[in-house]
């Protein structure tokens, strides 16, 4: 991506970010308020963020491999099951990767 | 403030707390300054997205796209979604904080996980404005500093790959994710996504595959039968 493309991407994420958070804090409730819309709103980062966790670890361009970042996420499961903090499972999984990788 | 009603006012537990959740949550983003400037950011761009979108999933989801060769509207509409629950913590804490004008327009920006857990989970009504308040300026002074350190250490480390950067973007995906894995059905939903996500990925262009799961909930959430409430 180029440089322009990148700050338009900052740009408009940052627009539809604070439009979003604005909303929360003007609209009427019961525009909102409906259990299905509440049940998609509580799903939807479900779906997103278990989906970029697939794409981010097991994708390489179109293709799925299995390599270092796999590894480094097997430790990140077990740190969370631990109840470690988000930067130890972070830190862990990359640290995991980068001693296969050096080895 | 001077010293002393500096001293008093900590002696608030909502306060404290609102600062050591700001500290905590901060923290990371160090993980997130690396991770931008590894995925092709510039260090001015890692920090604008920490000053203007302010929302740390969405962030991620952003970076992520973009480090896997997605367009801008993939990886726009990702972070954007993602900053979709968002609305719905304002709507719970509209009522409390009771703001207009400039300083709603300066609430908003800090409608973010942390200052909503902090702000509805006190019992009174000026310790939840407190907290929302103290949570939201100090995970933002924080989250701010930490990205910007982050950046110029990540800039300063050269091969993203030879420290396993790469690798942190999913765990960190993974972290964010686990807190809401409670039930039966969010736990389907997130194994149906990663399904469709993987399948997906031979078949069409970056950053499609996510965009394409979270359809997953829409299904899912618009027809399933919808449970009581809790």
């Amino acid at each position: 991506m180029s440089a322009t493309a990148l700050w338009l991407a900052v740009l408009l994420t940052a627009a539809g970010c604070y439009a979003l958070k604005v909303a929360g804090l003007s609209v009427p409730r019961a525009v909102l308020e409906r259990p299905r819309v509440r049940r998609v709103a509580d799903l939807l980062p479900v779906a997103l963020l278990s989906a970029l966790v697939a794409v981010q670890v097991l994708a390489d361009g179109d293709r799925l491999v299995l390599d270092g970042r796999a590894a480094g996420l097997a430790v990140a499961v077990a740190l969370l099951l631990l109840r470690a903090p988000f930067l130890v499972v972070v830190a862990g999984a990359a640290l995991t990767a980068a001693l296969l990788r050096a080895l | 403030m001077s010293p002393g009603r500096v001293r008093s006012a900590l002696r608030r537990p909502v306060v404290r707390d609102g600062v050591a959740v700001g500290v905590a949550t901060g923290l990371y983003g160090v993980s997130f300054g690396a991770v931008s400037v590894a995925a092709g950011l510039s260090v001015l761009q890692t920090c604008a997205l920490s000053l203007l979108v302010f929302t740390g999933a969405s962030q991620f989801a952003l970076v992520g796209v973009v480090a896997s060769g997605g367009t801008v509207l993939a990886a726009t509409a990702t972070a954007v979604l993602l900053g979709a629950r968002n609305a719905f913590y304002g709507l719970r804490l509209a009522p409390r904080l009771e703001v207009a004008g400039l300083r709603r327009a300066a609430a908003a920006h800090l409608v973010i996980d942390e200052s909503t857990a902090v702000a509805t989970a006190q019992v009174d009504d000026a310790d939840g404005r407190a907290g929302f308040w103290v949570t939201g300026l100090a995970v933002f002074v924080c989250w701010n500093l930490a990205t910007a350190v982050g950046a110029v250490g990540g800039q300063a480390l050269g091969d993203p790959r030879a420290y396993g950067l790469d690798a942190a973007v999913g765990a960190a995906f993974l972290a964010l994710l686990w807190p809401r894995l409670h039930g039966t059905v969010p736990r389907l939903v997130a194994l149906g996504a990663a399904a469709l996500a993987c399948g997906l990925v031979p078949w069409t262009p970056a950053g499609v595959p996510v965009l394409a799961a979270g359809g997953v909930a829409l299904l899912v959430g618009a027809w399933g039968r919808p449970g009581r409430e809790p």
